[in-house]
């Protein structure tokens, strides 16, 4: 049972010292982001599970509710982070080709898109709070109690049940836009040591892998946008 | 054959390489780290331990002597929270499997070695905020959570406790994203998928339980948290929620849970019965299968814990169907650690008493895990002792056996001294007579009606209490005993050499304790899993290594 050795290579600096070489690195560092996001994705999907839960035993209630979204602001945020993904393609790309300057500029994109995307939902959430739309007694003061008249109850929907639908609403977009947050902090992360030059075509893992989260994201949007606004256009709404 | 030369004391290893409290705190080093784990899930061991003891004292006596209700509520909820989350689910994987799964694959650490230092610090946060939650008042929720009773009626400390949950649920989830990225970037040259030991596999496996259901009891108690501070109507079936819906959520966690300390335990044990019988595991690939069809089959039968709670009796008889199901990987493990007994060389060291004792007890609990996933038996011993009796039988007697016997058997690598074998053997005989003598009785007393979650009971149950408390004592002895002969073997034992069992496996070719990178060079593997050479030329692997010791 003889034993034989393998060699270790030169390091490059960004080499950590128990992986045996940076394409054992890279590897290691993209498969803990895919296992990471599969947890992601067990985390939405209990909210994901209440969601269809309660529109299938409150239908009425939820398109209405769905109906008093702003589809404007809605459809914009899906637009604008749509775009972000595709920056933060051009950031990884730029990463991978050694462009410095164009990566540095896809970075500081994706930022101002992401800040742009909160700005919008909070602008969002600012309406719910002015109309009263705030479930529960999240917040203090002011309990949900939307006007009668705006909300156009038809026959089928109760008001208990439309403030189930924003509690949904604002857990699910809550957390994502928790989510968003934690992303442009990550980016902001990835641009100081874009400007200090550390990543090249040799070692861009980070920026990859932040890529991966920063695409994840955008992907739970695409399922909360219809989902959520979207929910029993065709019936009418206004 | 020469006398084997034990390893120089001057030698470096893993614990003398650096000194101070901060050269700890602040360590990467997966086997540190494994050793941070294992003083502090002994520490809520024993927490957990005391709030047994009492219950097992309030029950002594049919009436509420001892205890009164309120606190007995307490003290059961505490006992269940504080053993399930911080004992049970880390027990093996953060201390054996932190310690094992790098060297027994050939990488120098995990993947991700900060990742794992900060596992810890999280599951000392969320301790520290649950053992908040206990001073500040308690819970007595049971360790369930039951919804509208924690969301709305309990009095109690509900939101604290849930948080400390929360928390820790994330290092949970780390370790387990850390040992699925280890195993498959990690491996040593050589090292294939099919010459892992199934220690390996059963910690990916168990890996995989914990990434995929921790999330989702993380978003639970969120849920649960938000329901309880400000009334949004989820779980409250007064504006439309539905309790039963956190009862699904819940159980889709918790039933995997069971598996997280289950699976594990499978690993150990079968390390355990090949390398005692000295014989090659039968039917490698079928031990190493069942515990991925354990895992995957873990997440289809939550609904067995719902028979009584308003679920359709059509998605009842399809949970208990898969219910069945899962008990047949379970039962191709007995039937090959048994095959592979037989006519196997088998030597009775601690280690293997402990295997010993787990098939056994893991056979009860199992049995009687069909019982339960019968319709109409489950609704028969609904809330019984029966059903307390059966699931110590699989979390304590499957858990906590794969546990010490694992700890036991790598505790020469580990700590680089011998235990005591005489005293070993002792406390693993008497953890299993303890452990039957308490539990035993409470399958007869659950299965005549005695309900769970009661301080006061029909004084015809008394005798079986009695004899639980007894075991129980005797249970507590056992426990103690190792405690003490570990510690003491620390420094009083005799000093262990590389490979004291001579064994093929991969952490068993460096030297006791290891150095802090496991191996002097990355090995490269050309033997199968449990291939066991002559003894002369496993000889020849230990002095190999000590002859790199007197070099160094």
């Amino acid at each position: 049972m003889a034993e034989s050795y393998v060699e270790h290579e030169v390091s490059h600096p960004a080499l950590q010292h128990h992986f045996e070489n940076l394409e054992q690195q890279r590897e290691a560092g993209t498969l803990g982001m895919w296992v990471f996001l599969v947890t992601e994705i067990m985390f939405f999907g209990g909210m994901f599970l209440a969601y269809t839960l309660y529109r299938s035993k409150f239908p009425a209630a939820f398109a209405i509710a769905s109906n008093h979204l702003d589809i404007k602001l809605g459809a914009i945020n899906t637009a604008v982070l749509i775009f972000s993904s595709f920056t933060m393609a051009m950031a990884v790309y730029n990463t991978q080709v050694g462009k410095r300057r164009a990566q540095i500029i896809s970075l500081v994109l994706t930022i101002v898109l992401g800040l742009g995307f909160l700005g919008i939902k909070a602008v969002e959430y600012y309406q719910k709070y002015e109309d009263h739309l705030i479930p529960g007694s999240l917040i203090p003061g002011n309990p949900f109690n939307p006007d009668p008249h705006e909300m156009h109850l038809t026959p089928g929907g109760s008001m208990q049940h439309v403030q189930m639908f924003y509690w949904i609403y604002f857990a699910m977009t809550g957390m994502h836009a928790l989510h968003m947050i934690i992303g442009v902090g990550l980016l902001s992360f990835l641009l100081y040591f874009s400007v200090k030059g550390r990543y090249s075509p040799e070692y861009h893992n980070p920026v990859e892998v932040i890529g991966l989260y920063w695409h994840f994201v955008d992907i739970v949007w695409i399922f909360l946008f219809p989902l959520l606004y979207l929910l029993g256009r065709h019936t009418g709404g206004h | 054959m020469e006398e084997f030369i034990p390893p120089l004391p001057s030698r470096i290893n893993y614990i003398n390489a650096e000194y101070g409290l901060k050269s700890w705190l602040l360590t990467r080093d997966h086997k540190r780290i494994a050793l941070l784990y294992l003083g502090s899930i002994t520490f809520f061991f024993f927490i957990g331990g005391v709030y047994a003891m009492l219950i097992r004292l309030e029950l002594l006596t049919p009436q509420g002597d001892l205890l009164q209700s309120t606190t007995y509520n307490k003290v059961f909820t505490q006992h269940g929270i504080i053993m399930v989350f911080f004992f049970l689910i880390p027990s093996i994987p953060a201390t054996l499997g932190n310690f094992l799964v790098p060297m027994m694959i050939g990488a120098k650490d995990l993947a991700f070695p900060r990742i794992n230092l900060l596992s810890w610090y999280i599951y000392m946060l969320g301790g520290g905020v649950t053992i908040y939650a206990l001073l500040a008042g308690g819970v007595d929720t049971g360790w369930t959570f039951y919804t509208p009773f924690s969301t709305t009626f309990s009095n109690s400390y509900v939101v604290a406790t849930g948080l400390g949950i929360f928390i820790n649920g994330f290092s949970s989830i780390l370790t387990g994203l850390n040992f699925i990225v280890t195993i498959h970037t990690m491996r040593a040259p050589g090292m294939t998928w099919f010459r892992l030991p199934l220690f390996i596999w059963a910690h990916y496996a168990t890996s995989l339980v914990m990434i995929l259901g921790t999330p989702v009891i993380a978003i639970t108690i969120l849920l649960l948290a938000f329901e309880r501070l400000a009334h949004i109507g989820i779980f409250d079936p007064a504006v439309g929620g539905d309790p039963v819906l956190f009862q699904h959520l819940f159980w889709f966690y918790s039933h995997p849970a069971v598996y997280i300390m289950i699976l594990p335990s499978m690993g150990v044990v079968s390390e355990l019965i090949a390398n005692f019988s000295r014989k090659n595991i039968f039917g490698y690939s079928f031990v190493a299968f069942s515990s991925l069809a354990i895992a995957v089959f873990g997440f289809l039968v939550w609904g067995h814990h719902l028979f009584v709670s308003s679920q359709s009796l059509y998605a009842g008889m399809i949970f208990s169907f898969l219910s069945f199901a899962v008990a047949v990987p379970s039962a191709i493990k007995v039937f090959n650690w048994t095959a592979t007994l037989y006519k196997g060389s088998i030597s009775f060291d601690t280690p293997m008493l402990y295997a010993l004792g787990f098939i056994g007890l893991f056979t009860i609990g199992g049995m009687t895990g069909l019982f339960l996933a019968t319709l109409g038996v489950n609704v028969h011993v609904t809330d019984t002792y029966f059903i307390v009796a059966h699931f110590h039988y699989i979390m304590v007697g499957g858990a906590i056996f794969g546990y010490l016997g694992g700890l036991h058997y790598w505790w020469p690598k580990i700590s680089g001294r011998m235990y005591p074998d005489g005293w070993g053997r002792f406390s693993a005989l008497l953890i299993f007579a303890g452990f039957n003598l308490t539990f035993f009785p409470q399958f007869v007393a659950g299965y005549l009606g005695m309900p769970r979650r009661y301080h006061a009971y029909p004084p015809e149950f008394q005798v079986f209490n009695v004899l639980s408390t007894a075991g129980a004592s005797i249970l507590a002895v056992g426990y103690l005993i190792p405690a003490v002969y570990l510690v003491w073997s620390m420094r009083y034992g005799k000093v262990a050499p590389g490979n004291p069992w001579h064994l093929p496996g991969l952490e068993w070719r460096t030297q006791s304790p290891p150095p802090t990178e496991n191996f002097d060079y990355t090995p490269v593997v050309t033997w199968e899993a449990y291939e066991f050479a002559p003894p002369e030329e496993m000889e020849v692997v230990g002095k190999y290594h000590d002859q790199t010791a007197e070099k160094v």
